[in-house]
């Protein structure tokens, strides 16, 4: 086993990581400080549960709340960056391996990928 | 309750359940989802659906410093990953189908053997003995020390891989990311490194969680309006929390406090759920 490579992917997972913690909380408090501003004085209620409202649910309505400006929106659009920074992570280590020509690792990683994409699609039919 | 007000809560609520968390390594959802279902009259759906992007959030974050360490074993890690993710896909699915109740139970259930599996003793193992199917996934390595590199070998393959099944199960449908578990495979059942094991667990939990975080994302458990003051109350104070371990080894004292704190809010969450009330 090569012990340099796993070196460069090692870092280039780390930067990965680093970044898109960074980068989501960085637009997570920008949304939070619109949607407070706006919406600070209401009252609360997540006493019953009632799923959250359309335009933060699906990838169309985020995008159009975003660019429409609507803090929650835009803190969802930043929830959604940080649960894709570590599947990205795992696309990153696929690039490593492949590489280092380690087709096993490969394929182990790949299906890690397919599982993640089974159920997205699993919650789109519940 | 304002908006305002219960977001300042659950600001400075997250922030000491980030900082406890990551002191005595069992992350902050254990004390989220009690804080905010128990203190505050949250739904079980959201405050789940809250945890699991904190949990996100912090093992990403603490995973970027360790791999530049090179203790996490990443081949290891992705292996193992086949059975987490799976699990956890499978536990946001039973999520649908199972009552409120039965979810606050277990939760209490897993609170309270978490805790105490954090008290247990810890042996700087290292064992030498390779077996087959570690030798054929490439999983046997090497990790730094103060006395250099240290090899070691993993037993127990599809032993550990079952646990780490049920470690996704029970991350998915509770939204922590069940490190305790994670960690107990690897060193009870596999025989690796105590730093190795934690570290590695830690790496694993991001994608993990990620992997219930896209159901539950579509089901409308993961609300904007509660997930933002948690996910950086708890960042912030699981890095202080880091801070902290890097400048004092005796937090002997800190596991005991912690372990009678979650003990009480776990029989809580427990009662709770039997009476009906989550």
């Amino acid at each position: 086993m090569n012990k340099l490579k796993d070196t460069d992917i090692q870092s280039a997972i780390g930067w990965v990581l680093r970044t898109g913690v960074f980068l989501s909380i960085g637009i997570v408090l920008f949304g939070g400080i619109v949607y407070l501003y706006r919406h600070g004085n209401e009252i609360a209620d997540y006493h019953t549960f009632k799923g959250v409202p359309d335009f933060v649910r699906t990838g169309a309505n985020i995008l159009h709340g975003i660019l429409t400006f609507r803090g929650r929106a835009v803190i969802q659009g930043g929830i959604v960056l940080l649960i894709a920074t570590p599947i990205i992570r795992v696309l990153f280590s696929a690039v490593g391996f492949i590489l280092e020509k380690d087709y096993l690792y490969t394929s182990i990683t790949i299906l890690v990928l397919l599982i993640i994409f089974i159920s997205m699609l699993s919650g789109h039919a519940g | 309750m304002s908006v305002i007000e219960l977001t300042i809560i659950i600001l400075i609520g997250s922030y000491f359940a980030g900082l406890l968390g990551s002191l005595t390594g069992l992350g902050g959802g254990f004390i989220i989802i009690p804080l905010l279902t128990l203190l505050l009259h949250v739904d079980i759906h959201y405050a789940i659906g809250a945890s699991l992007i904190s949990v996100i959030a912090t093992s990403s974050g603490s995973a970027a410093a360790y791999v530049k360490e090179g203790i996490t074993n990443m081949r290891l890690g992705m292996f193992l990953e086949i059975a987490t993710t799976a699990g956890a896909m499978t536990g946001a699915m039973l999520a649908i189908y199972t009552s409120t109740h039965y979810i606050a139970i277990l939760f209490g259930l897993i609170l309270i053997s978490s805790a105490l599996m954090s008290l247990r003793k810890k042996t700087g193992q290292i064992t030498k003995h390779k077996s087959y199917l570690a030798e054929k996934l490439k999983l046997n390595s090497s990790y730094p020390t103060a006395d250099g590199e240290v090899e070691y070998g993993v037993n127990n393959v599809a032993g550990g891989f079952f646990m780490m099944l049920f470690a996704g199960v029970i991350s998915g449908l509770l939204g922590i990311g069940s490190g305790a578990l994670k960690v107990l495979a690897m060193d009870s059942i596999m025989r690796i490194p105590f730093k190795v094991s934690t570290t590695t667990s830690n790496f694993m939990i991001g994608v993990t969680a990620a992997a219930s975080a896209v159901v539950y994302l579509q089901r409308g458990y993961i609300d904007p309006g509660l997930s933002m003051p948690v996910v950086i109350g708890v960042l912030l104070g699981a890095m202080s929390g880091s801070k902290i371990l890097v400048n004092s080894t005796s937090s002997k004292w800190i596991r005991v406090v912690f372990s009678v704190v979650v003990s009480v809010l776990a029989i809580q969450m427990i009662y709770n759920g039997i009476m009906g009330k989550i």
